[in-house]
């Protein structure tokens, strides 16, 4: 095994990493789940064409591959004359991405949580979105870290596809070093340790936050 | 029994759920301080009644006015403010407790009063203490509901209420969903509340104590008061067939 390709391809794709692939999954995620929390609400709103729009948006995100939402972004949206550069492209797309599925789980989520606690939130003088803010959202988010975990850790391997778009991430990088050194099967399983010791880490991160969110719920 | 000026009047109060009519023509009228206990079947409406009165339904029509305002005509159009004015008059303790589980039992208590009625957080956070301390669980401040026992977090429930500093205090069967052992501590919070002449609503199938501490019993049925007045006429010396009934069979359950 080439141990010297091994150490000097490490920091490229170490960087790769930390300045691609963690930076673009953290903004995608902080901004899909923003809109997933707009869908979710306009999905539970009892308000006919809220709803609509809502499970429309839901129904294409999960409805076609993420690979061609970005290409059509990429790709795809410079021949009407929207051309967007390589890393705001991938963020659009895999925040729109995002939503459509956290959309999902936040709305379960909130649907969980039982319905005499917004009852208790009106008595005691809260409108229905301080009740939301200050009742409903705490309760729903320990539920909801599970499957947002998941999302996430799906989220970091999948922005390896915007290596596609020429975004410099880890994958890119992978790629780059191993057709200069025609070294692929070490060069990818390199990079595949590297997204894995990543998952690792979140998923520890994960296990932190539920016990953290679990201080006050009887098990 | 009606008081020249009344703290609340409830007139011809009517509510359906799609076909099912659950309130027919309910009226009521509370004096300051009185406590009023409906009584009936289960379905006869007499939560209808209670969450109609706190905005957690809204009635299909009849009146809903209390001295000093508002003075909610469901007959017609209401506006958002007016139901609001009307539900922040009273206060719910509810069959469940309904506690939010999140916060410590001070924080449940201080919500309200800090987050609503914008109050100074450290002058909420004495009058909770103070509350606390009446129902004999000033050391369970710092405790989150699920720590507490089903007598203890109602009467939390009912700290909860009373901070709001409401004009009115509606429970809705506060004791049904407690073992046994657990209803006393309850009620006997209640019995002080209404020693301090606190004006009360209480749902409730606990007919002894609705003869010790209520001053009037409203028997309902179907949706309609059948009998009301004084509890040992209501409850002992019926008038009406069907509160003969309900009483017996509450008192020989076999």
């Amino acid at each position: 095994m080439d141990w010297e390709l091994v150490r000097t391809s490490f920091w490229p794709m170490l960087s790769g990493g930390l300045m691609g692939t963690i930076p673009l999954s953290l903004a995608s995620f902080a901004l899909g789940l923003a809109l997933a929390l707009v869908v979710a609400l306009m999905r539970i709103s009892g308000q006919p064409v809220l709803s609509a729009v809502a499970r429309a948006y839901v129904s294409v995100i999960r409805g076609t591959p993420l690979l061609v939402q970005l290409f059509v972004i990429f790709y795809g949206l410079p021949s009407i004359g929207a051309t967007i550069d390589p890393w705001p492209s991938a963020i659009i797309a895999f925040s729109l991405n995002v939503a459509g599925y956290a959309a999902e789980i936040l709305r379960a989520a909130i649907l969980s949580v039982p319905k005499g606690q917004w009852e208790a939130g009106h008595t005691i003088g809260m409108s229905r979105a301080l009740t939301l803010r200050r009742v409903i959202l705490p309760q729903a988010a320990r539920v909801s870290v599970p499957p947002l975990s998941n999302t996430f850790i799906s989220l970091v391997k999948d922005t390896s596809l915007a290596s596609l778009i020429l975004v410099g991430e880890l994958f890119r990088e992978a790629q780059q070093i191993a057709s200069f050194s025609q070294q692929f099967l070490l060069i990818y399983i390199e990079a595949a340790a590297i997204y894995w010791v990543f998952c690792l880490v979140l998923s520890g991160g994960q296990s932190a936050l539920e016990k953290r969110l679990d201080r006050y719920v009887s098990r | 029994m009606s008081p020249a000026d009344p703290l609340l009047r409830v007139t011809g109060l009517q509510k359906s759920f799609g076909d099912n009519r659950v309130l027919s023509s309910i009226g009521l009228d509370l004096a300051d301080g009185q406590v009023l206990a409906l009584v009936g079947p289960s379905g006869s409406g007499k939560t209808t009644v209670l969450r109609c009165l706190n905005g957690l339904e809204t009635p299909d029509g009849g009146t809903v006015a209390f001295r000093g305002g508002p003075d909610v005509d469901f007959g017609t159009k209401v506006a958002k403010k007016e139901a609001l004015a009307l539900r922040d008059r009273s206060a719910m303790v509810f069959q469940n407790y309904n506690l939010f589980p999140h916060m410590t039992v001070l924080e449940n208590i201080i919500e309200g009063p800090v987050q609503v009625q914008k109050r100074p957080r450290r002058e909420a956070v004495v009058d909770a203490e103070r509350l606390l301390e009446r129902v004999g669980l000033a050391e369970k401040r710092d405790d989150h509901p699920f720590n507490l026992s089903g007598g203890q977090q109602q009467r939390v429930g009912i700290v909860r209420a009373l901070a709001l500093r409401p004009d009115l205090l509606l429970f809705d069967e506060p004791t049904s969903a407690l073992d046994p052992e657990l209803v006393g501590e309850v009620l006997t919070v209640i019995k002080e509340l209404a020693e301090e002449k606190w004006t009360m609503v209480i749902v409730t199938h606990e007919l002894a104590f609705a003869r010790e501490v209520a001053d009037e019993v409203v028997f309902m049925d179907g949706g309609v008061v059948v009998e009301h007045g004084h509890p040992d006429q209501v409850l002992r010396n019926p008038r009406e067939e069907r509160t003969r009934r309900f009483v017996q069979r509450l008192l020989n359950p076999f």
